[in-house]
Parts: C-alpha cells; structure tokens; sequence
C-alpha cells in the first residue's frame, strides 16, 4: 500500500506518497523533479545515483524510501548552483571534467563524502574513494583532478 | 570529403558536402532581433564538445562573440538533414557546412548594411555583429537588420570564407557549454524531460535473439497498481503504468507470467574465428593490392600470425531512454539518436506514418560509441505511447536490456603474413579479416532496422548488411596499412550472416585491424633485430605521420634498444584513422604481475595531429577518453554468450576499467592550423590495444594476439 513519507530533501521538507520499497532514485526524480540521481544501473554497481542521506553517500537505486525516516537527505541540486557553485561544481567545470557526464553526479557526490573526512587527499586515495564509480567516457584522469582541484580550494 | 572550407575558397559552383544536400540558408541559422544568433546544425552532442565546437565555428565566421550563438538540437521539423553524428565527421563536414552559411549570411547583411550606408562593402569592418566603414560615420548591426526573410533562399556559390588569420575564438578552449548543467543538476538529457500526464513504459524483450513466446498471461500484470496498458504484438511486450516502479514492478511480472523457448542458435564463444571461417556466405573482396614495380628485394623470412577481437559492447553507462506521445496529430520522439532523419524514416514504416507524421526531436543521452539502443528504444516507446492513446510514454531500458539488444562491436579474426628483406624492410603483406557488417543503423535501404520491428506480429526484416566502401570502410577500416610496403594484398571476408546482433561500435573495424598490423609490425621489427620506432618510420613517407611517432617517443623518452625486465616494458603503436583522418601514435608502459596474471598500464603518452583544432582542450578531452576506453577494452571486455543467448548482462559480467586501474594519460597535440581539420573523436582507440600488448612482448617475450588480455590469457601467454 503507498503511504505518505515526509521527506527532508535539500534542506526542504516535501511529503511524497509511494510504496514503501520505492526507490529512492524514482522518489527524487519523479516525485521531487529532480535530475541529478541518475539511474545507470538500479543494480548498485555503478553509482550514477549516488545522493547522500546525513553525509554519507548512498545508491538511491537500491535505497528504499521507506528506510529515509528523519535523516536528512542532500543532492547534487543540494550542493550548489550554477549561480552560486559549490567548490567541486566549480572545479568540475574548471577541469571541464566531463565528456556526456552521466556519471558525474556519483563521482561529485561520492567525492563530497570522502572529502568530508578526508579533506587533503592524495591522488591515489581520490582513485581509491571512486573506485566503485563507473564512467564509461574515459574521464577518470580529469575527475581526479577537479576533486583535487576542490581539495585544495583553487 | 570536402576540405575546401577550412582552407580558404571553396570552388565556385560547389557546395559543402551537407550544404548541397539543405540549401536553404535560414534552415542553418537565423539572426535574431534581440542579438542572438540561432545555429540549427544537423549534428548532435553526445559528450564529445561537438555542439561547443560548432558554435565556436559558427561565432567566427559571423564575427559575433561566442555569448551570442543559441544551438538548437537536430529537429526533423526544421533542422538540415546531416544524416548520422558518427565517424569523426562532426567538424570536417558538419562544421565545414556551418562555416560557408555563416559566411553567406555574414556576405548578406554586409551588403545590406553597404547599401544602407552608402558604402562599398570592402570598406566594411564588423565587431560582435557591429558594422562599421571607413568611408563614412554610422554604424549598422546585424540585428537592425535583422528579419524574418532575411536568409530564406538558397546558399550561394562561391562565398569567399574569411582568412584563417582572422580567426580568434576557433583554436581557443571555449568551456563546454552543456557542463553547467550536468553538474549542478539541470535539465540536461532525455531521461530529464517530464512531459505533462507523462506516463512510465517498460518492455520485456525475450530471453534470447530466437526465442519464441509459447504462453503469456497478462491478467496479473494489468491488475497491479497503476498499470494503464499492457501491450503484446507478436513477441513484443511491453507495460505503461502511472509510476516509474510500478512500470517496473509490472515488467517482472510480465516477465514471470511469459513462457519462451529458446533455440540453440548461437557459435560457440571460445571458436568464433573458426565458425567465422567457416561461413559458405562470405563475400570476399580484395580491398587493396599492390604489385612491386620493379623487382622487390628477396624475401629472407616470412612470418605469420592471427589475431582475434571478441564482440564489444558500447555498455552506455546511462541505458537508452525515449519519450513519445502524439502532438497535434504528430508522432514526436525524443531521442538521442545519432541520427534523427535516419531513425524518422524506419519509424514512419513500422508506424505506418507518413514521414511528415513523424517528428524526432533530439535530446542528450548518455555518451553511445555508436549505435546502441537509442534508436530502438524510440520505437519501443512510439508502440507504448500508440497503446496508451497517444500519450506522452517514456520507456527507460534496465540495465540487462541495453546488455544484452544493444548491436555490439563485431568479432574479427585476422591473419597477417608479410616477408622480410636481408635489411629488414618489409617486401610483402597479406592481409585477411573475417567479421560482420559494422553497420546496421536505421534508415537503411531494404529492411528496418529497429529491434522491437523484428519482433512483431508482422515483423519487419533487417536491411541487408553492406560493407562501407574505403578510404572509410566497415570491417576493413584501417585494414590497408599506413605504410609503403613495395607489394601487398588485403582481403575482406565480409560476413552476412550475423548471429549476434552487430552494428556501428566507435571506431568500427580499426580497433581490431590497428590492433593486428600494429602488433605484426613489431612482431616483423623484431624478426629483423630493428627498433620498433625506426622500423615504423623507415616504411613511411607521410611527413606528418613521421612527425606523431617521433613526437610521441621524444615525449616518452624513448630509448632504443632498452630492454624489457621480466615485469617492466614499453610498446608503441600508430594509425592515420581511414586512411585520411586524424593521426596518432600512443606509447604504452606496462607492468606486469605474474602473480595476478594482471597488467597494469602505468601510462599512456600519445602525439596526435588532427590538423586546425577547433578546441585544444575539447580535442584532448576526446583523445584521453578514447585512450583510457581503448585501455578497459583491450584489457577487460568481451560480450558474453552461450548457445541460446546473451550472458553479460551487467557490470558484473561486462567489467569495464576502473579508477583503481587508471594509466597516466601524457598526450602532446601538434596543432596545424595552417590545415584543415581532421576528425578525431575515435583516433585514439584503435592504437592503444598493439601498445599494450607490444609492451607485454617487451616486458616478458610473449606475445598477446587475442583480446581482450585478461587474466586468463596472460596467464596462458606467460606459461
């Protein structure tokens, strides 16, 4: 049976109604009209849905609706704006480190979660934190450097 | 193709190649009265900077600054037909085209602004759409002049194109501008479109190419919550429901509730090269031959060898993705087809329509590497919307269908023999391929190619599969060497016969035929006690492609004669892509761990002369993908399958590379802007694989002539 789940979503309280093993991912596309989570795989080996839920980075395509509750949840819309970018937004177009860019919202995402609690990382350490992302394009070497860009805050 | 335009004067009475086919002037641009200038270009973005690169092209032929130019996605409502973005031809011709109609349309308002002035137009200078003249005070802008008419007629002839010293936003790296959005959440691709009363289509495709469906039930299906339809035509299934997951949730149980038998209809996957050779349909073909003019020196040694390519998937990170619905009257798909008039042409026959009944809109998808299952996710979603009265249906492919329908990259076997002379240049080459057609897109003559089409009631039947014809080429692109060798022969062995479904894969037959004389070559230096380096440039004449090899081994600090450890080693490989394209030349350092059988690529270096670069960083951008792509598939990738179907079916079973296994990328761009540009979008796939597996030779004495080199098959080597 759908029930109604209050969600705390970029800051933003909404109340959506769906069945409790939703995923996530159809919750915040479809419900909340957002784009960012992308759904690459819905198996959660790729991480293109990558969205956090307090801080840590989660797959939104296997995360059910129902297992949110109180915790807060934050997107890519959530990080920052075209206006007003947040420092890995801003690297990422710096290093223009995309080539069609479907896998970016998982590699910012999952980038903002490792840099979180490790804000000085080496190289090796950035590859090793992404290393369950998937990007198809060959845009690895150009990722690893906006996150680093963003690391050291130029 | 037509080089005409980047180099200066185009002939009079000649057109640009996709100029000649959409002569009508304000079907490629319109000036606008606000001051922005629209760019209607037949060419689509798929994350390969080509929308960013034709806008730059655009703003400096019109002298407008680049803030001015709107792109406006492939539409067959309005847009100039370019056929398909594919083949490294975005610029070359779709830029080519672009440039002689902003320079028509810049000829255009000159001349009226020189009759408003008084002026004789050579007198006229213009900045950022401003015209000014010397012989007199005023000024005129282009959107004064600016109105409806104003470039509704045909192109003219013999436009003179604006010198290439004058050029200053072509040659810069102007920002992507499509990235804001992709990383700050906007609406960026198909998948982000919501229409109003948008419904959710799912299809259940049978388990293998030849099932056939022997029991279906759909009551529970059409009972479950938010279900609005359940089609059946033939072996096509498919469900629209109200909710995404609820379309989802649908499909499973339509899946459940289907009963098929499989047929056993595929080769065995461990002895395609044999079952290629075998075929009794192969249609042989000598695709080059050269007999020595003058008697060659003697033979001292021959040497042969075979080398193999499996099935490849483009394994699109983000599965295909349509939405369809009828407007006014009017079948609209939106699609990140490659080619909108192709697809627009099968889909009309499938639905029955007339072509001006069907509108195909392009949007963003996922990067493709050719022909995945854009196309045919669009008729799926055309079926499903027809069922649902006309309503906008997006039908999002899982995972395991984009795995296991999308056409692949065809295997190839190949076997080379070439003779060596006492001073160990080559006097002979015998080249032959065995693969399938490498193109099997919509809107082609004589059938539809479009998967759900095959699968209904009253299916539609593939075109017939054709070779593409050289400098080009399908299967046999880059089969003819780059190199002067005093006499050769290579044969195609085009296979119709396509027991896995097969079509365009980025790069095409290059990435295995670069893969076989790129190793060969070597296997050949060596037989002769050269250096791989001098060996490759004692057979060229080609200045420029002298220049890449050099270049790259200056770069990589090559040193000849060094010699391979045991685990260490270095390879090197090089292409003109088709013969008249880009040019490339990629050093691989490679480690070797005998204890995981693993290879490590360390890093890549790669020269690269693709002639005017249009946008330096957007090409390296492109080169670096290709390299780091050509890496995953030349050490990790194959299709897999049994004798009934497909078994790869996600991440799992298709590995692509990862983070963890990244190379160092070094690439070096020798920029000639004093020539035309060259396409590059593919250049530096097909090099990489003879990089790697020359380095394994340096490194350990073994040589790789299978792909891809997985674990498996260094273990085997290294034995």
């Amino acid at each position: 049976m759908p029930q109604p789940f209050r969600l705390n979503v970029n800051g933003a309280e909404h109340t959506v109604t769906a069945e409790g093993d939703t995923p996530l991912l159809y919750v915040l596309r479809n419900d909340l009209g957002l784009n960012a989570p992308k759904f690459g795989c819905g198996l959660g080996q790729c991480g293109a849905c990558t969205a956090l839920l307090n801080g840590a980075a989660i797959r939104t395509c296997l995360f059910p609706v129902s297992g949110v509750g109180n915790a807060s949840v934050v997107t890519l819309e959530g990080l920052g704006t075209i206006e007003k970018p947040h420092a890995l937004q801003r690297a990422f177009i710096a290093e223009q480190a995309a080539q069609c860019g479907y896998c970016i919202n998982g590699m910012i995402m999952t980038a903002k979660a490792f840099l979180d609690h490790n804000p000085h990382p080496t190289a090796a350490a950035i590859r090793q934190a992404l290393a369950e992302n998937l990007c198809r394009c060959g845009t690895h070497v150009r990722i690893v450097r906006a996150v680093q860009r963003a690391a050291n805050g130029t | 193709m037509n080089p005409g335009p980047f180099l200066g004067h185009v002939a009079p009475g000649q057109l640009p190649l996709d100029l000649e086919t959409n002569k009508r002037l304000d079907s490629w641009l319109r000036i606008n009265p606000d001051g922005t200038v629209e760019v209607f270009t037949g060419k689509v973005e798929y994350g390969q900077g080509a929308i960013t690169a034709l806008a730059q092209i655009a703003a400096d032929e019109l002298d407008v600054n680049f803030e001015r130019i709107r792109m406006r996605p492939a539409d067959t409502s309005h847009s100039p037909d370019e056929s398909y973005t594919a083949g490294s031809a975005s610029i070359e011709v779709g830029g080519g085209a672009l440039r002689y109609a902003a320079a028509d349309a810049r000829a255009t308002l000159l001349e009226m602004a020189a009759a408003k002035m008084r002026a004789p137009t050579g007198s006229l200078t213009v900045d950022d759409g401003v015209i000014t003249t010397s012989a007199a005070a005023g000024r005129v802008t282009y959107w004064e002049l600016a109105s409806k008419g104003l470039l509704a007629r045909d192109v003219r002839s013999g436009i003179p194109l604006k010198p290439n010293s004058s050029r200053h936003i072509v040659g810069t790296s102007v920002p992507r501008l499509d990235i804001p959005a992709k990383v700050t959440g906007g609406e960026a691709y198909v998948q982000d479109m919501r229409l109003p009363g948008m419904l959710f289509g799912r299809v259940v495709r049978p388990p293998s190419y030849g099932a056939q469906l022997t029991a279906f039930d759909d009551v529970s299906a059409k009972a479950m919550p938010g279900v609005v339809t359940v089609v059946r035509n033939g072996r096509f299934l498919g469900v629209v429901a109200r909710r995404e997951e609820q379309a989802i949730a649908a499909r499973a149980a339509l899946q459940r509730a289907a009963v098929w038998t499989m047929p056993t209809e595929l080769p065995d996957e461990a002895s395609i090269a044999a079952f290629f050779r075998n075929s009794a349909d192969a249609q042989v073909t000598t695709v080059s031959s050269r007999s020595p003019s003058v008697t060659a020196p003697m033979a001292v040694r021959t040497l042969r060898a075979t080398y193999s390519k499996p099935y490849l998937a483009h394994a699109s990170i983000g599965p295909s993705c349509a939405i369809a619905a009828v407007e006014d009257g009017v079948l609209t798909i939106w699609s990140h087809t490659q080619g909108a008039y192709p697809l627009r042409t099968d889909i009309a026959v499938v639905m029955g329509l007339p072509l001006g009944k069907v509108r195909i809109v392009h949007a963003q998808g996922s990067g493709c590497y050719g022909h995945n299952g854009a196309d045919d996710v669009a008729l799926d979603a055309a079926l499903l919307s027809r069922a649902a009265g006309g309503a906008p249906v997006k039908v999002q492919w899982m995972r395991d269908d984009e795995f296991a329908w999308e056409p692949f990259g065809g295997a190839m076997s190949i076997d080379v023999q070439a003779s060596v002379a006492a001073d160990g240049s080559i006097t002979d080459w015998q080249y032959d391929v065995w693969s399938n057609s490498f193109n099997m897109r919509p809107g082609q003559r004589g059938g539809v190619n479009l998967l759900a089409a095959w699968h209904l009631a009253q299916p539609f039947q593939h075109s017939p599969p054709r070779e593409i014809p050289l400098p080009s080429g399908g299967a046999d692109r880059n089969a003819v060497p780059y190199y002067d060798f005093p006499s050769q022969r290579i044969t195609e062995h085009f296979l119709p016969t396509m027991p896995v479904r097969v079509s365009a894969h980025r790069s095409l037959g290059a990435f295995g035929n670069v893969f076989a004389v790129e190793s060969f070559m070597d296997e050949l230096a060596h037989s002769a006690g050269a250096d791989p380096v001098e060996f490759r440039l004692r057979h060229l004449t080609d200045d420029r492609a002298k220049a890449v090899i050099r270049s790259v081994a200056d770069r990589a600090k090559w040193r000849s004669g060094a010699k391979g450890d045991g685990a260490r080693g270095r390879g090197i490989a090089f292409l003109r892509y088709e013969s008249t394209k880009t040019y490339v030349a990629v050093i691989a350092d490679i480690v070797v761990d005998r204890e995981s059988n693993a290879i490590r690529v360390e890093r890549i270096t790669a020269a690269a002369d693709s002639g005017l670069i249009i946008t330096p960083d957007g090409i390296s951008n492109q080169l670096e993908g290709a390299i780091i792509q050509g890496a995953s598939w030349a050490l990790k990738e194959r299709v897999r399958f049994d004798r009934q179907r497909v078994t790869s079916r996600d991440w799992n079973s298709y590995p692509i590379l990862t983070f963890s296994e990244l190379p160092e990328i070094d690439i070096v761009l020798l920029n000639r802007p004093d020539l035309p540009p060259l396409g590059a979008g593919e250049a530096a796939l097909p090099p990489v694989p003879a990089a790697i597996a020359n380095a394994f030779f340096h490194a350990t004495g073994r040589r790789l002539r299978d792909l891809p080199f997985d674990r498996d098959r260094v273990k085997a080597a290294l034995a």
